[in-house]
């Protein structure tokens, strides 16, 4: 929710996995995915099929996702559709970008670490949420 | 009231059973979001969990906050100038999976209305203390440089979809 004043001039869809959380900062356009981790995969599985459902009926021209793995599922799906995609990696992961970061950038136009000390080839620091 | 929070993921028994030992000694009544805390207080009013929007009234008539280091909770905490005391899990203890959550407080120590606590006797000293509220935040520049790099990705994007 941070990001949204970079969404002024468009009107984006959010996906998110608790309606509540759409409710709570008065977004009307949104899809509820399941959640997932990487330590249950029946759940991941589950997640991954709706992301791709979702992607498909949205067609989205671009997408922007902060993580996690339903966000890496979005983004791989929109990629392959010919969306132009960005993934903001969490500031959570100072150490080394998160897991669901180091797939995304096998897939992301651009990529984001949060991070000045984890910017590098195809690392892009541009500033913080914090 | 005094909100506690260890977030939605994992347990963080520790702070809570510090918290629940401090609580008598508090002149503010705590209330605890414990999550998946096998730990059950027994000096404050408690639940597992809360929605989104209960808890951010939480925050708003709470005077101030005790929480694990998450994200979340400290954007939700600095919206409404609430002052929160951060106490970050530790991989170690099996808390969490790394240690993200100290170079989180490393990050945010020195912050207005910010206070870090990595065990018991930090928490009595920052809970004998009076906090006043920060106030809202300043510009933060670095945020601002990131919202407007993705904002200029979306004008690039737009203008090249609209040359076709």
């Amino acid at each position: 929710m941070l990001l949204c004043p970079a969404f002024a001039d468009v009107d984006p869809v959010f996906a998110t996995t608790d309606p509540e959380l759409a409710e709570r900062d008065g977004i009307k356009r949104f899809h509820v995915l399941p959640d997932a981790n990487r330590d249950e995969p029946r759940r991941a599985a589950v997640c991954f099929a709706a992301s791709l459902r979702l992607v498909l009926r949205v067609q989205p021209k671009m997408l922007i996702t902060t993580g996690a793995l339903p966000g890496l599922f979005c983004l791989i799906a929109a990629r392959f559709m010919g969306a132009r995609t960005v993934w903001v990696d969490s500031i959570a992961n100072s150490d080394q970008p998160s897991l669901s970061g180091r797939v995304a950038r096998l897939f992301a136009h651009e990529w984001f670490t949060q991070w000045a000390h984890l910017a590098g080839a195809g690392r892009r620091y541009d500033g913080a949420l914090l | 009231m005094i909100l506690l929070t260890v977030g939605t993921q994992l347990p963080f028994d520790r702070l809570v059973e510090i918290v629940d030992r401090l609580a008598p000694t508090l002149p503010e009544p705590i209330f605890a979001q414990v999550g998946h805390c096998q730990y059950r207080p027994i000096n404050m009013e408690w639940q597992p969990f809360v929605g989104p929007i209960e808890f951010e009234q939480r925050i708003e008539d709470c005077s101030y906050l005790i929480s694990h280091a998450g994200i979340g909770t400290f954007v939700m905490a600095q919206k409404h100038c609430k002052p929160m005391i951060l106490f970050p899990r530790l991989a170690v203890l099996n808390e969490h999976r790394n240690d993200h959550q100290l170079a989180t407080v490393r990050v945010l120590e020195g912050r207005p209305g910010v206070y870090i606590a990595h065990d018991e006797d930090d928490l009595v000293r920052l809970t004998a203390e009076r906090h006043p509220a920060p106030n809202p935040v300043d510009p933060l520049p670095d945020r601002d440089r990131l919202r407007g790099a993705i904002a200029k990705l979306i004008d690039t994007e737009r203008r090249r979809l609209l040359r076709f």
